[in-house]
Formats: C-alpha cells, structure tokens, sequence
C-alpha cells in the first residue's frame, strides 16, 4: 500500500458485497478525495456477476426469439390447410408427463445448486445426475410424439400450423439438448476440479438456464396443448 | 461428395463477375503476398487475429468495414451505370437477373458488412476508454462476434465467385425468397451470411450492455456518461431486443427452404405477409441500431469543437432513449399499403411521426451547442454540419412517408430509396467518417490528414445531392425502385444526372482511400503525442495515443460530465508515482475457430454438403468445450512493466514510493 | 471465498451457506408447489372439458406459474443486487408482449380486410 494521497486501493472498497457495483456511492463513504484508484473491477464478486448478468442479458434475448416463435404459432395454428388440427393430434396425458419431468427437473437443478452453495460437491453432481436423466426423459418423450406425427402423416411439411408448432416445440427441445450437454460438461467439470468460482458461476448459469427453459415451456403447454384441445 | 457443387457453379462465361473476381484474387493474393513476404504471420496470428483486446478488434472492425464499403460502393456505380443507359432501346450492360443481384449485395453489404461493422468498431474503440474501463466485460467473445460478423462478410464475397447471390432484395421478402421462386443458392448465401453475422452482432449487443452496466469508473454515474456511452447502450439494449427476431425470421425461412415447411409459402397454409411482419420488427429497430451511435459521434464532436458543454445533456439522453422505445412501436410503416385498414396505419403513422420529435430535439440540442461557441471548422466539425443540414432533409420527407395516404403513392418508388439514403449517408455515414476522424488520433495515434478529408467531405457532401435529389424527383413522377430498364423519355435526364453524382461520390471515395495512404506515410508529422489533439472533454482523451494495452493504470474517479475537461480544469496530475499489477485476459484462438468453423458449416449448409456441415458443427461444440477446461484465460501484467509502458508516455511521476 | 455465491439471480438469497440452507431450500418447494398446482388446475379444466377452461383462464394460469418460477426458481427481486436484471426482465415481457400482441394486431386487421388465402384454412382433417 502507498502512502500516495490520490490513490485509494481496492482492498476496502471489496468488503462489501455489491460496492464496487456502486462504486460510486463506495467512495462517497469513504469521503474519498483522490482522483485515482488503483483497482480495477476484477475482484471476484464483480466478475462473477458481470458474467451473470451478461448471461441474464443473453436468456432475455433468448426469450425474444421464443416471443418470434410464439408469435409466428398463434397466428398460423389455425391454418391447417385441410390437415390435422391440434385437437386431433396431442395426446394431454402424455403431455403432463412431458411437463413433469421438465418441472421436476427444475426442482433438482434448484437443489443441485443448494447443494453446491453447501460446498457439498458429491450432492451438486448427484443432483445434476438426476437433473440429466429428467431432462433426457423429457427429450426422449418429445422425440417420441414427434415420430408419431410424421408417422401419421402430421410432419411438418404438412401444414403452416405443424411447421410453426414442430418448430416452437423443437427449437424449444433443442435448447434443452443444449442444456443437457451444458450440464454434461459441468459434471465432469466438478468431478475433475471441484467447485472452484470458475465452476459455481457457470453452475449459476447453467440452473439459470434451466429454469428458464422451464419458464418457455410453461408457455409451449399453455399455448400449444392446453389452448390446443380447449379452444376448439 | 460435395453436395450440390460442381465446377460449373462457377460464372466463368460472365466477364463482368470474372473480371470482379479476378480483382478480388489478386487483391487478397497481394495481401497474403505481403504478409509472408514480411514474416508477418506469427505476428499478425499473435497480436491481432486472436488478440482480446478491444482496440486491436475495433480496428480490425474499421478494416472490414472500409473493405466493405469499397465492394458495396461498386455495386451502387454499377447500379447507376445501368439506370443511366438503360432507357428505351438501349438494355444497358446488366442482365435482370445479374441487376437483381447487385442491389441486393448492395443493400445487404452496407447494413451488415459496412455500416454495422463501422459503428461497433467505433464501439469497441472508444467505449471502454470514455467508461473508464480496462477491457469490455467479455473479451473473447468480443473477439468471436468479429469473427462471426467477418464469416458473413466472407459468404457475400463467396458468392460472387461461386454460385450466385440473391435476386429477392436485401430483405429477402417471402414468398420471392422461397425454395419455389428463387431455387438456386443465391439466397442461401443471404441467409447464413445474415444469420451468422447477426449472432455475432447480439453477443457484441450483450457483451456492451454488461460492460456499460458494471463497468464504469468509479464515480461515472449513468447520468455522467458520455453521451456516446448512453447512445450505445440504447444500441446494445435494441440490439439484444432485436435481433433475436432476425434469426427467428431466417431461420423459418430456412425451415422452409431446406426442410419443405409452409411458414411464408403460397401453399398449405403458409402466409408471407408474416414474413414482412416479423423481418421488420427487426429492421425498424435495425434502422435506429445504426443511427443512435452516430447521434452519440455527433454528440461529442459538437461540445468538443464549438469548446463548450453539451447544450442539454439530460434531454439528449432522454430523447435517445425515447427514441429507442418508439422505434419499437412503428415497424408498420413500412407495409402500410398491405391492407392493415386504417386503425393500424393511423398508429403506426402517428408513432412514427413522433419519433420526428426527440429527434428533432437533439438537432436543436446541437445547434444551441454550437451557437455561442468557438466553433473550429476542422474536418469532423465539417462531417457533423453536413449531417445536420443533410439529416433534416431527410427526416422530414420520412415524416411524409410516415403518413399512410401519402406512402400509398410513394412506397417502393425511388423517393423512398432517396429518403433512406438521405438519412442513412447524411445521419450514418456521415457520422461514421466525422467519429473515425475524430478519434483517428486516439487509436492509431495520429490524425487524418486534413485536406484530403476537407476536399474528400465536400465530394461526398456535393455529390449526396446530385446523386440522390433527382430520385426524390423520378419517385414522384412515378419510377420504382429496382429497375433494370425504362422506357419513360422524362425520367432519362435525371438518372443520368444521378449517375453523375455517384461519380462524385466516387471521387470522394478514392480521396479518402489516398487520404488513409498519405496519413500512414505522413504518420510522423501528425503523431499525437499530448494524447489531447482536439483539446476533448471525455476520458478517452486523459490517455496516452494510442491507449497502452490495459488502458488505464489507475482508474480515474469521475466527478462530473465531461471528466477529462473537469480535470483539467482542477488540474489534475495524470502522472502516477506508484503502479499496481494489473490483471489482463490472454489472447485466445477460440474466436477465431470458432468463426471459421461457422464460415464453414455455412457454406456447407448453402451447397447441401451434409457431412461437412456436422463436421463444422462438431467443431464449433468442441472449441467451446475445449475452452471450458481451459484454465490459462488472463495473467497480472507487473507493476514495472506498467511503470515502463506508461513511463515512455511521459507519465510516471518523479516522486517514487 | 465462495464469491459467486453473494445473491446473484438464480442463487438462493439468504442462509445457504454452511449447510444451514433452511431458508432456500423453502423457497423452491413453495415455488414447486405453487408451479405444480399451476399446472394441474387449467390441465384438470380442460381435461374435464370444464366452460372455465377458456384461453383467458388458461392465460392466467400460465402467466402465474411464470411469475412463480421468476420469483422462487429464479429469485429475481427488487434488490439492489438484482435491480438491472428485474430491469431486464421487465423491458423483455414488454417487448414480448409488443413482438406477439402487435403481429396478431396487425394480421388480425390483414386478414378482415384482405380476402383470405384460399389454401390457409379448409375442412377439418378426419
């Protein structure tokens, strides 16, 4: 530390959580006059959220491509162009199972990240585990109902209506792909290096992400199915 | 093998393609001549193509799009050449469907690949150093959006020499852009150029918003930002707003294109007016994604060269950010005759028309600047009137497109296409040149040279009017736009005299190339060594020309407005005695993988060669996880090499600790 | 130290660290409880064909269960910490709601006022 008057270090400015967020009202308590500090914002708290806010940003802009879709779905599910109509295609039934496990999924990634804010490494990973098959189960579902469409002559060549809901429901699934590998990637990341701040930030993200996917969802099974069957 | 390539996808019969891509061969053969002719490979590798840092990116931003602008500037004289011999008997020397493509390689290079390019390299330039920031808050993929934005702008250079490129304009409108009108690859091409440049483009728009949210010196509150720093953060926030909506837009269109589904079809339910709809709920916010920073150029030139605070401070940001709420609320306008009804056209034309008015605010905020100021007419001061004068013009017959009755007649006819390059060359390009002169010393540490950019302003200011007046004048006697010939006697004088003023501009152009040329020549004579050529108000101005690599030794505390002129007037010593480590992220090829992988599996996509396509894929999925593991991201650069770097600018104080 | 773990979103807020992590571990069961009866309630309506179950019901529900997993999943609030995500997050629900309300608005109008593309509807599938 210098005894050079114009420049405040970092040191105290970190104590609190959020500071250097307001880094401003920091120096005003500290009725700082210098014109210079010495710290950069890279301690480890602005940094981790820096990144997390950079990934919320990226799950907003995200959410404007689901609104495209969404959009796109409302109006063309009525033009079936003589094909198949919602109501005669979605099995409900099979659909609350669907929405289950992603719900349940959602669950176990919160207790995966409980879990890790506990420094319990073996619990993180366990509940990812679970996390994983859940959504695979998910995936494996949605594969499932689309083979059955196309199989009836339901694909997405069809109709404007099964183009616009293959393609809300797949983009949809193929994020949850996306999630899966995320979170492949994060077990083996944990069990190789343990929970550093590298790996709970990108744990934050990735549950982040997760239950963001469940938000859509919640979203493909009131608009798509539920509007589907009800609102003949 | 190879999908649908063969060697006859490859226009050698046509000699005005072969010839362009000959010129195009020889260009880049000298270019790699060169370099490996000087060894410069491992540096050109080591300090810029996987450099992180944000100066090095926005540099190579500017390069790009100075390129681009001199390809997109060569598809408007063809253009002009056509319409101007085009009449009566005459055809010209285009064939439609080689015309088709020129205006929209035109259109779709100067969006994407000249003027995006240009205003996020200005971005990545100055941003950081008006914030007082070290770096952007992400720096690799900072490096990844270049890379994706420059794989788009590769695919367009592509496609002249292989294939074709589209026919169906620079929006691609359904159903002319659908597999059943346009067959061939030409739109492909426009696709993934799009998509993969727009991707780069929302990380760029996600990248600066956490950077200007979290990043900022201590004591620049949001209302002590410069007005640059507030214009792209508006920016950045429509960009993470709209471009999502690019890439769902395209990426149904490609649904439909390659795997046979009826979103924009004609047939089986599928409707192409959806398309129109969603292409513009992007392109509206597009439109003012390319203005707001330039709003934020002018903004700091005016105070700056009239030596004066910014007239109105608080209501420039306000009206920037209104502008960037109801330039959400109007993308009707641009499909008013549709068949909306009136209800819908009324809303649109009154949000539209509103927008006239922030924007006219800030056009009295920078005249009342000035009035009462030392104003010094130096070049970017010249840029900046040019715009205001040439910008109103141009708003105000937007405000006459923006009444629905009005756009009945005018729509799709060469007063639009005047209106839009009104504001687009007088707002955009404009700007572009007066902020590239302005901060030239800032990032390459000398200025322009002064004449040729004096005699360079006034050819493209003279040559804007000729060339694009007589269109204002040819939409109202009724010609459209894109048309490769006519046979009406009336509107021949006039295309030829729109032919004569892109000449000018032409001439503008090649004073500008040889203005870059004399400047790096001359660099000795008008190096800036002081670090404050303009006598500047902003931050970016405390430092050293160029910035030393992590900007800032110590990180100023900000005080007021204008920060750097609030300094000097407290006298402020810039000089440090004591330095600290300062931590610096390592430059990485990830970016640069991973945007060569995305230039692949797009040209896989668009030639149907499925193989290489998942191998281009896979390769993107592994850079990334390999990055994932890959713990060697940043390093403490050390005190003494701070204390070295900032001691050859003169600025370590003689007392020591 | 456990940096990472200081109340970002999508962190449980308060008490998780050390084991003792009552607290968050409360707020995503409430948040699982309330999404799962969210779910189950409109399905219910209209599994039973119940005249409840109307789009504006179904819409409600929905819009709930959204807000639910926002506030315990996500853990978004009005905190200091959290204040530009929250900003976030509400810009994005108004511009979802410009990009779904304003397209149905605007073809909604087209298609009163155009006469329909004759290949868009048609009989019903068998």
């Amino acid at each position: 530390m210098s005894s050079d008057p114009t420049v405040l270090h970092a040191g105290s400015l970190a104590l609190k959580p959020g500071y250097a967020d307001h880094a401003a009202d920091a120096l005003r308590d500290l009725r700082q006059s210098g014109d210079a500090v010495d710290f950069r914002l890279d301690h480890h708290h602005d940094v981790a959220s820096t990144i997390q806010l950079g990934f919320w940003i990226y799950l907003m802009s995200d959410c404007l491509l689901f609104s495209g879709l969404f959009a796109t779905y409302a109006l063309l599910n009525s033009h079936t162009a003589g094909g198949p109509a919602a109501s005669q295609l979605f099995d409900l039934p099979d659909v609350l199972t669907e929405t289950m496990f992603l719900l349940f999924s959602s669950f176990t990634c919160g207790l995966a990240t409980l879990a890790m804010s506990a420094d319990r490494r073996n619990a993180t990973v366990g509940w990812l585990a679970v996390t994983f098959v859940l959504g695979l189960g998910f995936i494996g579902m949605e594969v499932r109902e689309f083979a059955h469409m196309v199989a009836i002559g339901a694909g997405p060549g069809r109709s404007a209506f099964l183009s616009s809901f293959f393609t809300l429901v797949a983009t949809h699934g193929l994020h949850v792909t996306c999630g899966l590998i995320f979170m492949a990637v994060m077990m083996a990341a944990v069990l190789k290096k343990g929970l550093t701040p590298t790996n709970r930030a990108r744990l934050v993200n990735l549950s982040l992400f997760w239950h963001f996917l469940d938000i859509i969802w919640v979203g493909v099974f009131s608009l798509v199915y539920l509007f589907g069957v009800a609102h003949r | 093998m190879l999908g649908k390539l063969t060697l006859s996808a490859i226009p050698y019969t046509n000699p005005i393609i072969m010839g362009a891509v000959a010129f195009m061969l020889i260009c880049v053969a000298a270019v790699l001549g060169a370099i490996t002719y000087l060894g410069k490979w491992k540096y050109l590798w080591t300090e810029w193509l996987t450099s992180v840092d944000h100066k090095k990116i926005g540099i190579m931003y500017l390069i790009l799009a100075g390129i681009m602008l001199l390809r997109g500037f060569a598809d408007a004289l063809m253009m002009r050449a056509q319409q101007a011999l085009s009449y009566g008997s005459n055809m010209g020397y285009l064939p439609p469907g080689h015309f088709d493509q020129v205006f929209s390689a035109h259109g779709t290079i100067m969006i994407f690949f000249m003027a995006m390019p240009f205003i996020i390299g200005l971005m990545n330039c100055i941003l950081p150093l008006q914030i007082g920031a070290r770096d952007v808050a992400f720096p690799l993929m900072n490096n990844l959006s270049l890379w994706l934005t420059a794989a788009g702008a590769v695919l367009v250079n592509v496609s002249l020499a292989v294939g074709n490129f589209s026919r169906a304009g620079w929006l691609g409108f359904a159903p002319l852009s659908e597999l059943h009108y346009s067959p061939g690859v030409g739109v492909d091409y426009w696709i993934w150029a799009l998509q993969i440049s727009g991707i780069g483009t929302t990380l760029t728009g996600v990248n600066f918003i956490a950077t200007i949210l979290k990043m900022r010196a201590p004591g620049m509150k949001l209302m002590r930002m410069p007005v640059f720093a507030w214009a792209s953060l508006c920016t950045s926030i429509l960009i993470v707003a709209a471009f999502p909506l690019l890439t769902v837009t395209l990426a149904l269109l490609t649904m439909d294109r390659y795997l046979g589904m009826h979103f924009f079809t004609n047939s089986l339910g599928g409707d192409p007016m959806m398309y129109i709809n969603l292409i513009w709920i992007w392109g509206h916010p597009e439109v003012y994604i390319l203005i707001l920073p330039l709003f934020g150029v002018y903004s700091e030139i005016v105070p700056t060269f009239s030596g004066k605070r910014l007239f109105g401070y608080t209501s420039m940001v306000y009206a920037t950010m209104a502008i960037s709420v109801l330039s959400l609320i109007v993308w009707l306008h641009h499909f008013f005759t549709m068949g909306n009804g009136a209800d819908v056209n009324a809303f649109f034309g009154i949000t539209t028309m509103i927008i006239a008015v922030p924007t006219g605010v800030k056009i009295f905020n920078w005249l009342l600047t000035m009035y009462r100021g030392r104003v010094r007419l130096e070049t970017p001061m010249l840029w900046t009137i040019g715009f205001l004068i040439t910008f109103t013009i141009g708003g105000m017959s937007g405000v006459l497109l923006a009444e629905p009755p009005a756009d009945f007649v005018l729509h799709n006819s060469l007063f639009l296409v005047a209106h839009f390059h009104n504001v687009i060359i007088g707002g955009v390009v404009f700007g572009i040149f007066a902020g590239v002169t302005y901060w030239a010393p800032k990032i390459f540490g000398f200025r322009l040279n002064e004449r040729l950019g004096r005699a360079a302003f006034w050819c493209w200011f003279i040559g804007f009017y000729v060339a694009f007046m007589p269109l204002y004048a040819l939409g109202l006697m009724g010609a459209t736009r894109r048309m490769d010939h006519y046979d009406v006697a009336a509107w021949h004088p006039l295309f030829i005299v729109a032919a004569c003023g892109a000449a000018i501009i032409f001439s503008g152009i090649i004073l500008q190339v040889a203005q870059v040329v004399v400047s790096i020549r001359q660099r000795e004579l008008t190096r800036d060594l002081t670090g404050d050529p303009w006598n500047g108000r902003t931050l970016e101005w405390s430092l050293p020309s160029p910035a030393p690599a992590y900007n800032f030794a110590r990180i100023p505390v900000v005080r007021d407005r204008d920060a750097f002129w609030d300094m000097k007037q407290r006298g402020v010593d810039l000089k440090g005695a004591t330095f600290v480590p300062i931590h610096m992220p390592r430059n990485k090829a990830a970016g640069f993988i991973i945007g060569g992988c995305a230039f692949v599996l797009a040209f896989a996509m668009i030639w149907h060669i499925w193989w290489l396509a998942i191998a281009a894929l896979a390769g993107v999925i592994v850079t990334l996880i390999r990055h994932a593991f890959d713990e060697d991201r940043d390093y403490h650069l050390g005190a003494e090499e701070v204390r070295r770097v900032e001691a050859l600018h003169g600025r370590v104080a003689a007392r020591s600790t | 130290m456990n940096v990472a773990n200081e109340a970002v979103a999508g962190q449980p807020p308060h008490g998780a660290r050390g084991g003792a992590h009552g607290p968050a571990r409360k707020q995503y069961i409430i948040g699982f409880a309330l999404a799962l009866a969210l779910t189950l309630i409109p399905f219910a309506l209209v599994m039973n064909h119940a005249p409840a179950a109307t789009p504006l019901v179904i819409a409600g529900f929905a819009i709930g269960q959204i807000v639910v997993h926002v506030v315990y999943f996500l853990h978004v609030d009005g905190s200091q910490e959290k204040r530009w995500n929250l900003m976030a997050l509400l810009y994005t629900a108004v511009m979802v709601f410009i990009v779904i309300g304003g397209s149905l608005w605007i073809m909604h109008h087209l298609y009163v006022n155009m006469v329909p593309h004759a290949s868009m509807h048609g009989r019903v599938w068998k």
